[in-house]
Formats: structure tokens, sequence, C-alpha cells
């Protein structure tokens, strides 16, 4: 195996008091979807600040592709190859779809009309094609949700960061975008995928890391996540997994599944 | 798409700068009144500041209320270098405009550097504007409280003309290059990374776009073009005092242009100042002949009037109630 696109090598970010992460290690191996789930507060979306470079770390360090990142500011990384979305969509809600991907494909393509070019041929990609004209204000949330990936995609990122594009969704548009963000990983793209929406993460994911209150929990394929009883204690509470045991249940047809669901809503 | 297609489309945006160039060149043969004018003139030197001030808050978002600075720097730098060391104005031009970007680049980096933004960052160039005024009107090197005197010498080696529909022809030429130079940079990487700026700071970083460099960029390049509009202030009346070069009324007439003449448009910034200058000048000539005398301060009550009436009904300004004219006009075909 080749070395990991990304690595988080004792990660921990304090505000204050609460330590939203704490000492957390994480390895995104080239070429993958890598899924990061865990229950609402433990710190997921601080941890892709961190790594998108929006969030200097209290401690620890962030490497990209071998090199050490930690003190690159977020512009730089996106130069660097590493591209986010944002859990709460940040569109430029002045401008129309074509102009929001353009901002992106202007990173690698100074001149206009190829960044035109570019703009448009991720938007195909992403299945927002026919909304080019449309005012990015006018969109859906699935419509904002394909505008936050069309406009990292548009940097030709080596790593995409994902934070809940699915989130909002409803089950048919899910279905829509998953063979979207496959084809992504498909043509090159290494993903780390933040989401709640459970049967997309065993569905997309190839390995699979859960953060519980700042810590690393576990990690593995998602089948061994999702029969983890301390994964299904962290989503449950303690004794969950006794009780389910006792009850029959087998936890990775159930637990995590319907916990997630429910935390998302 | 041919190649042909592509090439008239992207000549659109010129076409139209080009015919209100020519519309406005010849102006001087329909109003050839001496205080028409000088009427013209003026406004050319207002809407070139207020061309400055756009590139930095109609397309970067940054509301600056301190424009005077770069304009007074213009003037007191086309002044001083001709009177204090003898400077061709033609020479003096370009160093003046130089150091109104260089002044503008300080004031960013004194501001976007720490972070500064809305208010904080209007209030900084607020305060920068009046420690200028304050600093022109105390020393000796500018004239102090007294001013500055340009001495008369007319002819166009001298940038001084005697008739004033040269001067507004000149005025023309900085104002239309000024609107190509917007022009250019709404079709640039730049352009694209500014009003990226504008709408979303945090998404435009996460796209790779370097806030601060782009914010510095922006707020040089608009001191050097207010710094110009400047210094066709000081040949147009070869007199400065600092309440004039620095003072508030230019800030506030750099930025009530572009607002009410379509905020981050090529040609907001020069219909506000028609409208604006326009507007003001009859309230003055219709009150003096009412009341017999002139009414201190009728404009800017005025001016208040016209931005509260933009700024509810016409949020897009001169321009947005033009596009959406030619929306409707154009749909109902
Ligand atoms: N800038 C901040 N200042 C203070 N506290 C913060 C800040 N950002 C995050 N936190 C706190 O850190 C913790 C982790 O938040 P985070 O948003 O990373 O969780 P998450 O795993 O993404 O949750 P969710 O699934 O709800 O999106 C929370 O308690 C949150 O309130
Ligand atoms: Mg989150």
């Amino acid at each position: 195996m080749s070395a990991p696109i990304l690595e988080c090598r004792g990660v921990t970010m304090r505000f204050g008091g609460l330590v939203a992460i704490d000492g957390a290690d994480l390895a995104v191996e080239t070429g993958e979807i890598t899924g990061l789930i865990g229950p609402n507060g433990a710190g997921k979306t601080t941890l892709f600040t961190v790594i998108s470079g929006f969030q200097r770390p209290s401690a620890g360090r962030v490497l990209f592709e071998g090199t050490d990142v930690t003190a690159l500011p977020a512009h730089r990384r996106a130069a660097a190859g590493i591209a986010r979305t944002f859990q709460i969509v940040q569109p430029f809600a002045g401008l129309d779809v074509r102009e929001n991907i353009t901002v992106g494909a202007y990173l690698r393509h100074a001149a206009r009309t190829e960044a035109l070019a570019h703009a448009e041929a991720v938007a195909e990609r992403v299945g927002l094609g026919p909304m080019l004209d449309r005012p990015a204000a006018a969109l859906t949330i699935a419509g904002r949700k394909r505008l936050e990936l069309a406009r990292a995609l548009a940097t030709e990122p080596r790593l995409l960061l994902l934070d809940e594009v699915l989130a909002g969704l409803n089950p048919s548009e899910i279905r829509d975008m998953i063979p979207v963000i496959r084809r992504i990983r498909d043509e090159g793209v290494t993903i780390l995928i933040v989401e709640h929406v459970m049967q997309a993460v065993m569905q997309l994911c190839d390995r699979v890391h859960v953060l519980a209150q700042g810590r690393m929990i576990a990690a593995g394929r998602p089948a061994e996540i999702a029969a983890d009883p301390g994964v299904i204690e962290a989503y449950l509470g303690h004794g969950a997994a006794a009780r389910m045991r006792a009850h029959g249940v087998a936890p990775s047809e159930a637990a995590v599944p319907a916990a997630a669901g429910g935390a998302d809503a | 798409m041919t190649r042909l297609a592509i090439r008239r489309l992207a000549c659109g945006p010129w076409l139209s700068l080009a015919a209100a160039a020519l519309l406005l060149a010849v102006l001087p043969a329909l109003f050839a009144s001496s205080a028409a004018l000088n009427f013209l003139g003026f406004v050319m030197v207002i809407a070139l500041a207020a061309l400055g001030w756009n590139l930095l808050a109609g397309y970067g978002g940054q509301f600056s209320f301190g424009h005077a600075a770069f304009f007074g720097m213009g003037a007191y730098a086309m002044a001083l270098l001709q009177v204090r060391l003898g400077l061709n104005p033609w020479l003096a031009l370009p160093v003046a405009v130089a150091l109104g970007g260089l002044t503008g680049l300080a004031t960013g980096f004194l501001s976007f550097r720490a972070g500064l933004r809305g208010s904080y960052f209007a209030l900084v160039t607020l305060a920068f504007a009046e420690v200028f005024r304050i600093l022109a009107n105390a020393m000796a090197f500018t004239g102090g409280a007294a001013g500055v005197l340009v001495p008369l010498r007319i002819g166009a080696a001298q940038f001084q003309f005697a008739d004033k529909a040269t001067f507004y022809w000149v005025a023309l030429g900085f104002v239309i290059a000024a609107m190509a130079l917007t022009r250019l940079v709404e079709r640039s990487r730049f352009g694209a990374q500014l009003v990226a700026v504008r709408e979303n700071e945090e998404a435009a970083r996460a796209l790779g776009v370097d806030t601060v460099r782009v914010k510095l960029k922006a707020i040089t390049l608009s001191g050097a073009v207010t710094a110009a509009a400047g210094c066709l202030y000081a040949q147009k009346s070869l007199y400065l005092d600092a309440n004039i070069a620095f003072g508030p009324w230019i800030s506030v007439e750099a930025l009530l242009a572009p607002i009410i003449g379509g905020l981050g448009t090529v040609f907001g910034p020069l219909a506000g100042t028609f409208l604006l200058l326009g507007l003001g000048e009859g309230t003055k000539t219709l009150l003096a002949t009412l009341t017999g005398s002139a009414v201190p301060g009728a404009d800017l009550v005025l001016f208040g009037a016209l931005l509260i009436l933009a700024v509810a009904f016409a949020p897009r300004g001169i321009m947005g109630v033009v596009a959406g004219a030619a929306a409707r006009i154009g749909g109902a075909r």
C-alpha cells in the first residue's frame, strides 16, 4: 500500500475550556473514500477546519502527501490540492451558478475562457449543467449541496473533504448523489466524507473512522464499525451494546444506522 | 459556437463602453454654455473618484468612508510637485497617481492584515482621511491653512486648458480609461476573486483565494484611480486647501454616486454622478431663485434623501433599474 495522502497526528483543538478534538489520529489512504462518523458535536467539522487550514490546532500535526502543512493557511492548502465543502452551505449568493464554480476553476486556469469552460465541465459532472445561469440564491437545498461540491471540485483537488453533503436531501436525492460521489473517486480524487446518512457511508466508504467526544474510538471496514460495541455505545449510550445483545438484535443491522438517522434529524 | 460568434459576444461588453464614450464626447456640442461645460468637467472629476471607490467597495465589498485620503493625496501631490519641485504636471501626474496607490496599499496593509472588516474598516479609512486633512492643514510644506495655488500657465504642455470643453474631453478620457480598467478587472481572475471576497470570504479562501492579497490589490488600484481624480481637480481649480482635498465631501460623493448608480457595475459610478450632481445643482438653483439667496447644505439634504430612496427602492441603483426595464422589454417581445 502506498503512503496515506493525509495524516493527522495527535490533533487537539481547544476552545477555551472545551476540548473539541482530543489527540485524534487519522490516516486517509490515496484513492479511497474514507468515512468520518460520530455523534453530533463529536468534533468532525472541527477536524475538517483543521485539515483545510481554517483553524490552527492547539496541538498535533497535519501531513498532506507526506509534508507537514499544519502552518499553511487555507488558501495555500487549496492550492496544494485540498478542497473542502461547508456543512452549512456558503454559496456566493449574489452570483449565478456558473460564476460560483468559476471562482474555483480560476485556481488552476488563469485565462477567463479556460476557467469558464472548466467550470461548465465540472457542472456537468455533478448534474448542475442545466442550472448554470440560475442565481445561486434560487437553488434548492439539493442544488446548493451540489454547488458546494462543484466549486470544490473545480479547484481540481487531490483530496476532497465533504462535510455532510447529503444532509437535508430526500431519499431519492441521496440515491442520485451517491453515484456522483463514487465517480469523483473513480476519476482519481481521494475523498474524506463526514456523513450521518449511514446507508451512504456503508455504500461508499472503503474505511470508516469514528470520532466521539473528540476522540477517535474506532477505525475499520464499514461492516466492522457497524458491529463494534464501542461505537454502538458512543451513539446510544453506556450499556446499549449489552442490552441489544440481550434482546437478540444484531447490532450491525440496526444500531448504528438507526441511531445515526435519528441524530441527523 | 463558431470562433466568430465567441469573438462577437466577447466584444459586447466593450461595445457599450465605446458607444458611451462617443455619446459623452459630443455633449459639449449640445451644452455649450460656460456653466454647463464647467458642470460637465466637474462631473467627470467626481465620476473618476467614484470609479476608484467602486473598484474596492462595489466589487470587493470593502466600504471606505475615507476616499478623501486618496483624492487629497493625488491633488496635493500634483500641486506640490509642480510648486515645490518645479515638475511638469505631466510628470507629476504619474507620481501623484502612484502615491495614491501607495496610500491605498498602506491603508489596506494596516487594516486588512489586522482583519478589519465592515464598519471597522470604514471607520479606519475615515480616520486616515481626517489625519491627512489635519496634517495638510498644519504643515508648512503643504501651505498650511492658506492652501496651495498652482500658478496659472495655460497650455496643453502645462495640463491647463483655457477652453472648458477641452478640459472636459481630457477628463472624459480618464473616466473612459477607468471604466475600461473596471471592465478588464470584471473579466479577469482577479475580478472574480474580488467579487468572491465580497460575497463570502470563508468560501473564497476554501477555493484558494488569498483574500488579503486580493483586497490589497483592490485598494491599491482604487487609491490610484481616485488620486487621478484629485490630480484633475488640482488642474481644474488651480487651488487646494485641506478641507477641499481631504474633506469628507469627496468621500461622501465618491461613495454615494456608485450606490445610487449601481454598485459593482462599470456604468454605475458615472450614471450616479450625473444624477447626484445634476439634482444637486438643480435644487441649489431652484432654492436660490425661490428664496432669493443661496441655501447652504440643501444639496446635502438632497443627497441623504437620494441615498434613502436608492436603498429602499433601487438597491441595485440606476443600472439595476435599467437592467430590469431591459429585461421586461425583452420579455414582452
Ligand atoms: N469556533 C468554535 N468555538 C467554540 N466552540 C466550538 C467552535 N467550533 C466548534 N465548537 C464546539 O466543538 C464541538 C465540536 O463541534 P463540531 O461542529 O466539530 O461537531 P460535529 O461533529 O461536526 O457535529 P455535527 O454532527 O452536529 O455537525 C461542539 O461542542 C462545538 O460547540
Ligand atoms: Mg459538523
